[in-house]
């Protein structure tokens, strides 16, 4: 795990992608737009699996209350950097 | 825009759904004819799924206190707790609620469901961290939801989960872990021991829902958190008076010296009429028989031994080890349709139980059983799940269980199951 602090926006987005690889059942290509629900088809249990990916490769806590407005990779990206950032 | 068409994906679904015989979530209770059977269709129904833990609904000391009640106080409070709406009955039972517990405060609610907005939206506000188990009955999201804290789920009965979550959180804010004593869909306990060591070695509060569990476990049936023996470090017990209970409420015991500031903070605790007194007096006389009640204890529990030994033993997959809840999985939608209609057929009444209300987007006959059920009855219900388990093919004919990919599938069920598949 790299230093948190040390990671640029676009590399947590880069990191993120990575993470996506086992969501990605139909093996599209991933953007900042790419969107959890309509273009990956994650139900909620997925969603719960790729969140506590995403925990446990930063060592944030995504807070349940903000995934509503997580709908697109990019989103995520974002809040994760903002999180790391604190 | 009508503000109904949101739900139209959820009228469709049920539309598709084949309910050739009877739908599952409009069932009536024609008759009531004991804790264990009713007239349901016209029929005469052995009852397998009413949480109806210790048989409290008929018991004679219970009916006759509610009687009693309800001559002389009539048949509602029309006010709530901190108003009109606290009778010397209500005192009485959150009297009866703490010797029980042996704790010295108890604060009574008008549901189960409310009892758990009302703590934990009072206990945690913006600046609190709930972690909440992930497989937490929707009372408890509901409760957080209606908090400001920010909120956390760990996996399901996962104590190394919960460790790695409080450690990330820090000590510097408040917490509160929260979880069930017995989780109700699959019958599954907590390993409440292990859990309540993480919570406090990481300084967090520990909130107990054994709304299924009172009664049923511990010596004299306080529940999950005494059988573990970590009473002295749960700081709050949450309960429900709608199963071993017999009736309806709610309510939360505790030994915190604050407690009682609850009572002006809780809004659905303020902010509803209380329980009517012929409630509060059955409810109280249940509390005081359950403590002693060991028998009742005892015959639940050979009864669920019973029920389970024998579905495992005719091939059918379940939820969880013995317990008072029997979680049958199902392979599919559409078989545990028709098997929940065809056992209503047969004069069984049980919980057919889908996704969201379920974990892991699985499908289940979900079974209670009551100390009133009898030998005989119990029998007659592994009759019948023979018979219709047998007619779907969910079991094979030689009491072995089929392959998972023969088993009777619709188009339709395909995506859900795919999905339970890849994520369960």
């Amino acid at each position: 795990m790299a230093t948190s602090t040390e990671l640029s926006e676009e590399q947590v987005f880069e990191d993120v992608v990575t993470l996506l690889k086992p969501f990605n059942k139909k093996g599209i290509e991933i953007t900042r737009d790419t969107d959890f629900s309509t273009d990956l088809d994650l139900d909620s249990l997925a969603v719960m699996d790729l969140v506590a990916a995403i925990e446990d490769h930063f060592d944030i806590t995504i807070p349940l209350n903000l995934l509503p407005d997580l709908e697109r990779v990019g989103q995520v990206s974002e809040k994760v950097h903002d999180i790391i950032k604190g | 825009m009508d503000l109904l068409d949101k739900f139209n994906p959820i009228i469709e679904a049920k539309a598709k759904l084949p309910f050739e015989d009877g739908d599952p979530f409009m069932v009536c209770m024609e008759e009531v004819i004991s804790q264990t059977e009713a007239v349901i269709n016209g029929r005469r129904t052995i009852l397998a799924g009413t949480n109806n833990y210790m048989g409290m609904t008929f018991d004679k000391d219970c009916i006759a206190a509610a009687h009693q009640a309800l001559d002389s106080l009539g048949t509602g409070t029309t006010g709530s707790r901190v108003l009109n709406g606290t009778y010397a009955g209500h005192r009485e039972l959150e009297k009866t609620l703490a010797e029980f517990y042996g704790t010295r405060h108890a604060i009574v609610f008008s549901t189960g469901y409310q009892a758990n907005l009302a703590m934990i939206s009072a206990l945690c506000g913006s600046k609190d961290y709930l972690l909440i188990d992930a497989d937490s009955h929707a009372s408890i999201y509901d409760g957080c939801k209606m908090s400001d804290a920010t909120v956390v789920r760990f996996r399901h009965n996962d104590p190394a989960d919960l460790d790695k979550r409080l450690r990330r959180i820090g000590p510097d804010v408040g917490r509160l872990v929260v979880v069930e004593g017995l989780y109700s869909m699959l019958g599954d306990k907590a390993p409440l021991q292990d859990l309540v060591k993480v919570a406090k070695a990481h300084g967090a509060a520990v909130l107990v829902d054994e709304a299924h569990s009172l009664g049923v476990y511990g010596k004299t049936g306080r529940g999950v958190t005494q059988e573990a023996g970590v009473e002295d470090q749960v700081d709050f017990i949450v309960g429900t008076f709608s199963k071993s209970v017999g009736t309806i409420g709610g309510f939360c015991v505790s030994n915190h010296p604050k407690f009682e500031v609850l009572r002006l903070v809780a809004r659905p605790y303020l902010f509803t009429a209380s329980l009517p007194p012929s409630v509060v007096a059955s409810a109280t006389a249940a509390i005081r028989k359950i403590g002693a009640r060991k028998d009742l204890r005892e015959k639940l529990w050979a009864g669920a031994t019973r029920l389970h030994d024998g579905l495992e033993k005719l091939g059918f997959e379940l939820g969880a080890p013995v317990s008072p809840i029997t979680a049958v999985k199902i392979p599919d939608q559409a078989t545990a349709l028709r098997f929940w209609s065809g056992l209503l057929n047969e004069g069984i009444y049980v919980n057919l139980a889908f996704p969201p209300a379920t974990p892991q987007g699985i499908f289940l006959l979900r079974c209670s059983l009551s100390s009133a059920h009898t030998a005989e009855q119990i029998d007659l219900m592994l009759e019948r799940f023979e018979k219709v388990g047998k007619n779907l093919g969910v079991i094979g004919a030689a009491s072995e269980k089929r392959p998972s990919g023969e088993a009777e599938q619709t188009e339709q069920d395909r995506p859900a199951r795919g999905v339970a598949a890849a994520t369960g």
